[in-house]
C-alpha cells in the first residue's frame, strides 16, 4: 500500500509519510487481529450436533481492557500528530520567495511579486497554470480563488489547501528537494471543467531559477 | 408453536385475521393489559387503497418503504454504473445506446444507434440525451450530474427509507409489543412526503440545464449561482426535494421516539429491548435534532439562488460566507453518517445473537456505545473541513473528537466478537451478511483512522480514499446489514421464505464484488487520485491506474447486476417461496410472538415482557431460547 505513495518531494511533509506509514502498520495488526479472532470463532464455534453455547453475557472486566487500549492509542496518535499539523499549517516566518495562487474556473493564476517584492504593483507577472520555484528554498504561498472554491493539491508535496473566495490564506509553505515538473491539480469540484484545472509546478535549480527571474523582468 | 396449523392454509388475510382473532391459545399472556385495544381485531375490511396505498397499518408503511428504497437504491446504482463507465473508459460511447467511433470521427453512419443519433441531431428540439450524452459520450458537466444524483440517491433515498423507513416501521410496534406506532396518519403522511419528494428529486433530471451537479454536499458558491454550474432549476429541485424529504423524516422521528417511549409492553423497560429498537430509538433523535439544520441550510440555498440574498456567497462588499454552508451542511451531515450506520450495527446485533444462539455480549455497553457514538457525532463535523480554510486551530480539536468515535466503534467490534465466542454458530444468509457487516465495518472503521488524523488527511483528503472509507461504512455496512434484515424478517413479513440458494448466490457475488469495487480505492487514494474528477487519463501521475480503474468498473458492474438477484428472489418469494411458520429462526424478541403473517393489530393479546431480548442457551433450561414474553417458571413451551 506505502509503495503506491507517489514520491515526496517535501522537506516539510516527510512526517506525513511516517505517520502515514505508523497508522498503516497499526491498522494492519489490528485487521489481522481481528479478522484472525473472527475467523477462528466462526470454525471453532460453529453449530455442531449434541453442543450447545454458552451462556456468557458479557466480562466489564474485558470491557475496561479493550476501552483503554483504545483510548490509549488513538490518543498516542493524536499526541503524535498535533505538533505536526501545527507546523504544517502555520504560516513561514521568514520565507524566501512568496507566490500568490489565484484560482478561477478553470487555471490556477501565479502572480510573482517581482523585483520590489510586494504583490499588488506593476512589477507583478502573473502566469497561468506555472509555478517556478528553486529548490531547497522556503516557498509561502497565498492562496485565494475568484469564483469558487478550488483546492491546491500538489501530491509530490503532500500539500493540499482549498482556496476560498475573498481570502487570502498565508498559511502554505513547502520547500522542494527535486528539480522537476509536477502537476497541481484541482481536488475541490469546481464546476463542469473540474477535470481539466491542472497547474504546473516547475522546480529549478538555484542557477536555473536565476535565469528564469532574469529572462521574466529583463524588459 | 401454537400457531403452526395456520400456516400452511392459504394466505388470505382475512382469513389470517380470524385466525388471529381466534387465537387465544397463548395461556401464558396476561389479558389485564389489553386495555380497550379489541376493536382492532374486529376491524372491517379494507377497501384495496385504504390497505396497500394510503395505509395506516405501520408493517404497510414499512413494506412501502422497503419497495421504495429498492427501486431507488437501482436508480442511484445505475447513475453510479454510468459514471463508472466513464472512469474505465473516459471519452468511450457508452455501450448499447452509443455511437460508433467511425461516426463520431467522420459522421459515417454504420450501426442503427448511428441512425439514431443522427436524427437526434437533425431535429430541432433540444433532446435530453443530446445535451447530457451526445453519441454516448457522458459529458463532463453530465459526470457532475451523475456522481452528485449517485450520493443524494443513495444517502436519502436508499439508506434512511430502507433502514430507518422500513426496518423502523416494521419492526418498532412489534418489537416493543404494541399494535401501531403512536401516530398512524403521521407515518403514513411520512411516507407520501418522501414519494413527493422523489417525485421532485426525479423531476430535477428533466430540465433544462440538467439537474444538480455541486456535489451531494452542495458546496457554495458552486452550488449557489448558476453560473458556475450552467445548472439552473435542478440545483432548485434538489434542495426543495431535500426540504421535503427532511418534513418525511422529521414527521417519522417524532413518531418513533414518541412510540419508544410511551408504548412500550409491560415489562419491556428500556434495558429489555432488543438492540435494533436502541439503535432506532437513537437514530430518530439524531434525525430530529440533524434534519432542521439541513433544512435551515437549504433554506438559505434556495433565497440565495432565487431572492438574490447572499448567506453563502462574498463579494469585496462583504455578504456571507461560503464555509458558513460548510458548517451548517456537516453539523447536520456527522450525524448523517450515523443515521446511516447505527440502525446497521442494530440489525447486525440481532442477526449474529440470534445464530449464534447467544446474548449479545456486553449488551449494556453496547447500548451506551450507540449513546456515545450518536453524542460524539455532533462534535466532529469540523473533520470534513480540515483543509477547508477553517482555523488550523480547530483541526487539532476535531481530531481528538474523532479519534475518540474509535472508542465505542472497538467496543462495538469486539462486543460482536465475543457474542460468537463459544456460541454455536448457525451460518445462516442473514448470519453471513451479519459477519460481512462486521468485517467490513472493521475495514471502514480502520480507514477512518488515517483521515481522522489531520496530517495524513492534508495527502488523502478529496482523494479516492474518502470514497473507499465511505462506501466501506455504507455499502459494507448499512447495506450488509440492510440485506441481512431482509432475509431474517421476510418470514414475518411475508409470511414465507426468501429462496435460500438465490439468497446464497447474491450474498457471495455481492461480498466479492464489493471488495473487488472498494477495496482498490484505497489504493487510489494513496497514489493521489483525487474524487470527481471525470477523467483520470488527463493526468500525468495518474498514467499508472487506468488498469485499475477498468478493473473496478467491471467489479461494480457485477456488483450491479447481482442486485437483480436480490430483487428477482423477494418479488418471487412473495408468491412462491416457501410458506414460513410463526419463528422460523427460533427467535426471542416479540415480532415472532405475532402470528404469520401479521394481522393488523399484530398481537391477539398485548404479550407482557418477563426478560431480556436475547436468552439463548440459558443453562438448565431444555430449549436454547426462552421468549421474551414467557412467563418465569412456567412449563417451558419454547422449541416445540
Amino acid at each position: 500500500m506505502l509503495g503506491w505513495l507517489p514520491e515526496n518531494i517535501s522537506e516539510y511533509a516527510q512526517g506525513i509519510d511516517t505517520l502515514f506509514a505508523l497508522i498503516y502498520w497499526i491498522t494492519v495488526v489490528v485487521f489481522v487481529l481481528v479478522m484472525g479472532t473472527l475467523i477462528a470463532f466462526l470454525i471453532m464455534y460453529r453449530h455442531r450436533e449434541g453442543h450447545r453455547a454458552e451462556y456468557i453475557e458479557g466480562s466489564t472486566k474485558l470491557e475496561i481492557v479493550w476501552t483503554t487500549a483504545t483510548t490509549v492509542i488513538v490518543f498516542g496518535l493524536a499526541m503524535l500528530s498535533f505538533p505536526q499539523w501545527n507546523n504544517l499549517k502555520s504560516a513561514p516566518d521568514n520565507p524566501d520567495y512568496v507566490v500568490q495562487v489565484r484560482g478561477e474556473q478553470f487555471n490556477w493564476y501565479m502572480i510573482y511579486p517581482g523585483p520590489d517584492n510586494e504583490i499588488g504593483t506593476e512589477d507583478d507577472l502573473e502566469l497561468e497554470n506555472e509555478l517556478h520555484v528553486p529548490e531547497d528554498k522556503l516557498i509561502q504561498i497565498i492562496l485565494t480563488s475568484k469564483d469558487v472554491i478550488h483546492s491546491f493539491f500538489i501530491p509530490n508535496l503532500r500539500l493540499k489547501q482549498d482556496a476560498l473566495p475573498n481570502r487570502f490564506l498565508d498559511n502554505i509553505k513547502f520547500q522542494a528537494t527535486k528539480p522537476g515538473t509536477y502537476e497541481i491539480p484541482c481536488a475541490e469540484l469546481c464546476g463542469f471543467g473540474h477535470t481539466t484545472m491542472v497547474g504546473f509546478l516547475h522546480v529549478h535549480t538555484q542557477e536555473e531559477y536565476d535565469a528564469w527571474v532574469k529572462e521574466q523582468w529583463s524588459e | 408453536m401454537q400457531e403452526n396449523e395456520n400456516i400452511s392454509h392459504e394466505h388470505d388475510d382475512d382469513e389470517q385475521h380470524e385466525h388471529a382473532h381466534d387465537d387465544n391459545d397463548t395461556p401464558q399472556h396476561t389479558h389485564e393489559h389489553d386495555d380497550g385495544q379489541h376493536e382492532h381485531e374486529h376491524h372491517h375490511e379494507e377497501s384495496f387503497i385504504r390497505k396497500y396505498i394510503f395505509s395506516l397499518d405501520h408493517k404497510m408503511i414499512g413494506k412501502q418503504f422497503l419497495v421504495y428504497g429498492l427501486i431507488m437504491l437501482f436508480v442511484g446504482g445505475g447513475l453510479a454504473l454510468l459514471f463508472r463507465w466513464q472512469l474505465a473508459y473516459p471519452g468511450r460511447p457508452l455501450p448499447i445506446i452509443g455511437a460508433s467511433q467511425q461516426y463520431i470521427d467522420e459522421g459515417e453512419i454504420v450501426t442503427s444507434n448511428d441512425k439514431r443519433w443522427d436524427k437526434i441531431f437533425e431535429s430541432e428540439k433540444e433532446e435530453l440525451m443530446e445535451t447530457h450524452f451526445p453519441n454516448g459520450v457522458i459529458e463532463d458537466k453530465t459526470y457532475n450530474m451523475l456522481f452528485t444524483m449517485h450520493a443524494t440517491i443513495m444517502v436519502f433515498f436508499v439508506v434512511v427509507p430502507i433502514l430507518v423507513g422500513a426496518f423502523g416501521n416494521f419492526l418498532i410496534p412489534l418489537m416493543i409489543g404494541t399494535r401501531d406506532m403512536a401516530f398512524p396518519i403521521l407515518n403514513m403522511l411520512s411516507f407520501w412526503l418522501a414519494v413527493l419528494a422523489a417525485i421532485v428529486m426525479a423531476a430535477g433530471f428533466f430540465v433544462p440545464g440538467g439537474h444538480a451537479g455541486a456535489g451531494w454536499t452542495g458546496y457554495a458558491p458552486l452550488s449557489v449561482d448558476p453560473q458556475w454550474t450552467d445548472v439552473g432549476w435542478g440545483q432548485n429541485l434538489w434542495a426543495i426535494s431535500l426540504l421535503i424529504q427532511g418534513f418525511s423524516s422529521l414527521v417519522g422521528s417524532i413518531n418513533y421516539i414518541t412510540t419508544v417511549i410511551n408504548m412500550r409492553a409491560p415489562g419491556m423497560t428500556f434495558f429489555r429491548l432488543p438492540l435494533v429498537i436502541w439503535s432506532l430509538f437513537i437514530v430518530a433523535i439524531l434525525l430530529l435534532l440533524a434534519f432542521p439544520v439541513l433544512s435551515s441550510a437549504l433554506a438559505l440555498l434556495i433565497f440565495d439562488r432565487l431572492a438574490g440574498t447572499t448567506f453563502f456567497t462574498t463579494t469585496t462588499e462583504g455578504g456571507g460566507d461560503p464555509l458558513l454552508w460548510q458548517h451548517l451542511f456537516w453539523f447536520f451531515g456527522h450525524p448523517e453518517v450515523y443515521i446511516l450506520i447505527l440502525p446497521g450495527m442494530g440489525i447486525a446485533s440481532e442477526l449474529i445473537a440470534v445464530n449464534s444462539r447467544k446474548p449479545i455480549f456486553g449488551y449494556r455497553s453496547m447500548v451506551y456505545a450507540m449513546i456515545a457514538i450518536a453524542f460524539l457525532g455532533w462534535i466532529v463535523w469540523g473533520h470534513h473541513m480540515f483543509q477547508s480554510g477553517m482555523r488550523p486551530g480547530m483541526g487539532s480539536f476535531f481530531m481528538t473528537t474523532t479519534m475518540l468515535i474509535a472508542v465505542p466503534s472497538a467496543i462495538k467490534t469486539f462486543n460482536w466478537l465475543g457474542t460468537m465466542f463459544r456460541g454455536s454458530i448457525r451460518f445462516t444468509t442473514p448470519m453471513l451478511h451479519g459477519i460481512a457487516f462486521v468485517s467490513m465495518f472493521v475495514i471502514g472503521g480502520l480507514s477512518g483512522i488515517y483521515m481522522a488524523n489531520t496530517p495524513v488527511d492534508i495527502y488523502i483528503h478529496d482523494t479516492y480514499y474518502i470514497v473507499a472509507h465511505i462506501h466501506y461504512v455504507v455499502f459494507g455496512g448499512s447495506l450488509f446489514a440492510m440485506f441481512g434484515g431482509i432475509v431474517f424478517w421476510y418470514p414475518k413479513m411475508y409470511g414465507r421464505y426468501m429462496n435460500d440458494t438465490l439468497s446464497k448466490i447474491h450474498f457471495w457475488i455481492t461480498f466479492i464484488a464489493f471488495n473487488c469495487t472498494f477495496f482498490p480505492m484505497h489504493i487510489l487514494g494513496v497514489g493521489g487520485h483525487m474524487r470527481r474528477i471525470a477523467n483520470p487519463q488527463f493526468y500525468d501521475f495518474l498514467q499508472g491506474f487506468e488498469g485499475m480503474n477498468i478493473f473496478i468498473t467491471m467489479s461494480a458492474f457485477t456488483l450491479g447486476f447481482a442486485q437483480l438477484i436480490l430483487v428477482f428472489n423477494f418479488f418471487w418469494s412473495m408468491k412462491l417461496g416457501k410458506v414460513a411458520e410463526k419463528n422460523p429462526w427460533n427467535v426471542t424478541t416479540l415480532e415472532w410472538e405475532a402470528p404469520t403473517p401479521v394481522p393488523h393489530g399484530n398481537f391477539a393479546q398485548i404479550p407482557t415482557v418477563y426478560r431480556g431480548p436475547y436468552e439463548y442457551s440459558v443453562p438448565g433450561e431444555e430449549s436454547d431460547w426462552i421468549p421474551q414474553a414467557q412467563p418465569e417458571h412456567a412449563p417451558a413451551s419454547a422449541g416445540d
